[in-house]
């Protein structure tokens, strides 16, 4: 169910972010419960907790004394932004090091950029279905 | 209900042979603990200890803050599997299974007689067979079964998965789980089938040679410990102020095993010079820390 690639709690985390970033867990929302987890993965419920705690930490959920913990109003403005934040480093610069690598010249690099954005303007309207 | 456990200085010696050798940890209360260590490193002695079933020969061992020795208020808080079987009194080997359930429900306060049957029924046993005429595996089975079903404050399993196949170890995890979750308790797996359970642990503490070689929450043991893999001299660079546990080298391509903290900016820097970096598992950790002489800095 996980692989080993990286920790468990990690994991999960990046599982809760992609839901919510994917709209399937909504602001408002309550996140399963860390004995769930626990019972579903077979998993410590330290280590379901541990990758809550990521998340409140980065206020992506919160804590509802009593009741569980929440998907924040803005989860998704903040991981967007996040993710916007790693982008270059995580993807951009490893293609320009691939490039550069087999000697694609970066000016072919960018031609192709630009050629796949002239496409997509082509259907402005995903785009901002995407961003709802 | 649980309990918690605290060991102080504790030594036990058989004649010549120091078994446990100055001990000292506690192990927090409603937790699941992995006690890991070598084969001879001590830890069904120190278990036996923390069950009162041998007499320190210095330092103690309190169960909730009381000496276990001799002290049945303690003493009625802890259960002890130790392997398969071993858990029945009376005249051993002709009792049948269903006579040691209720052996166990006379002295458990907390016994569930209808979790010991649905357990029963799970590993596909006969109560009334006759224990002596078990299987190694059903008789861990057993062992399993008196563990989980007498629902004690403290329960140690001490390899009580021995002779047990895959599917019936699996129903031993999934079980203990599903019970702890829904009655938390302090519980200790003593095991070297490391994969097979180190998900279900909170905490682990390591013994080598009857001493403490580390304790430490198990998600942060493993973020501790990582596989590098690049040219050998970045390889080197980054791995520079970590404990290296072990390395390899294939033409110009070096891989370590290193040990210590690595912050954010590490592993970008490490990304960005072309390393390739893994977590790696508790077994590889738990060989590497036990076979260096040396303790991780």
């Amino acid at each position: 169910m996980f692989d080993d690639r990286s920790p468990i709690y990690r994991q999960i985390a990046d599982q809760i972010r992609t839901q919510i970033l994917t709209g399937a867990l909504k602001p408002e929302d309550q996140v399963m419960s860390t004995t769930q987890y626990a019972e579903f993965y077979r998993i410590n419920p330290a280590t379901a907790a541990k990758a809550f705690q990521q998340l409140v930490d980065e206020k992506v959920i919160y804590k509802r004394r009593g009741v569980g913990m929440f998907v924040s109003p803005n989860a998704r403005d903040l991981l967007q932004a996040e993710f916007r934040k790693r982008f270059f480093t995580d993807v951009v610069d490893p293609v320009v090091t691939g490039a550069r690598n087999i000697g694609i010249p970066i000016s072919d690099v960018i031609a192709r950029i630009s050629e796949l954005a002239a496409r997509d303007n082509g259907s402005p309207e995903t785009t901002k279905e995407d961003n709802r | 209900m649980s309990a918690s456990i605290e060991v102080r200085d504790l030594t036990l010696r058989y004649g010549p042979v120091t078994a446990v050798d100055g001990l000292s940890f506690n192990l927090e209360a409603g937790k699941i603990h992995g006690l890991l260590g070598r084969n001879g490193s001590g830890k069904t002695s120190l278990l036996s200890v923390v069950s009162a079933f041998r007499k320190a020969t210095s330092g103690e061992v309190r169960i909730d803050g009381e000496p276990v020795w001799e002290n049945p208020r303690a003493t009625r808080k802890v259960c002890f599997i130790r392997g398969p079987g071993d858990t029945v009194a009376g005249d051993w080997p002709s009792d049948k299974i269903s006579d040691a359930l209720e052996f166990a429900s006379d002295h458990r306060p907390d016994w569930d007689p209808e979790y010991a049957a649905k357990l029963i029924d799970r590993f596909g046993l006969d109560p009334k067979a006759h224990i002596g005429k078990l299987s190694q595996g059903q008789r861990s089975a057993v062992g399993v079964i008196l563990g989980l079903a007498g629902r004690c404050p403290v329960t140690i399993f001490d390899e009580s998965y021995l002779g047990m196949d895959a599917p019936s170890r699996y129903v031993f995890y999934e079980e203990l789980l599903a019970d702890y979750l829904a009655h938390p308790r302090t519980v200790v797996l003593s095991t070297h089938l490391i994969e097979e359970v180190s998900r279900l642990f909170e905490e682990v503490v390591i013994i080598d040679r009857g001493r403490l070689l580390l304790q430490d929450k198990v998600e942060d043991l493993r973020s501790r410990g990582a596989s590098v893999t690049g040219p050998a001299d970045a390889v080197d660079r980054f791995a520079e102020g970590l404990s290296v546990l072990s390395s390899r080298q294939l033409g110009s391509t070096r891989s370590v095993t290193t040990y210590g903290e690595l912050g954010d900016d590490r592993l970008r820097q490490a990304r960005a010079a072309g390393l390739e970096i893994g977590p790696i598992t508790l077994q590889d950790l738990f060989v590497h820390l036990t076979d260096t002489e040396r303790l991780p800095v």
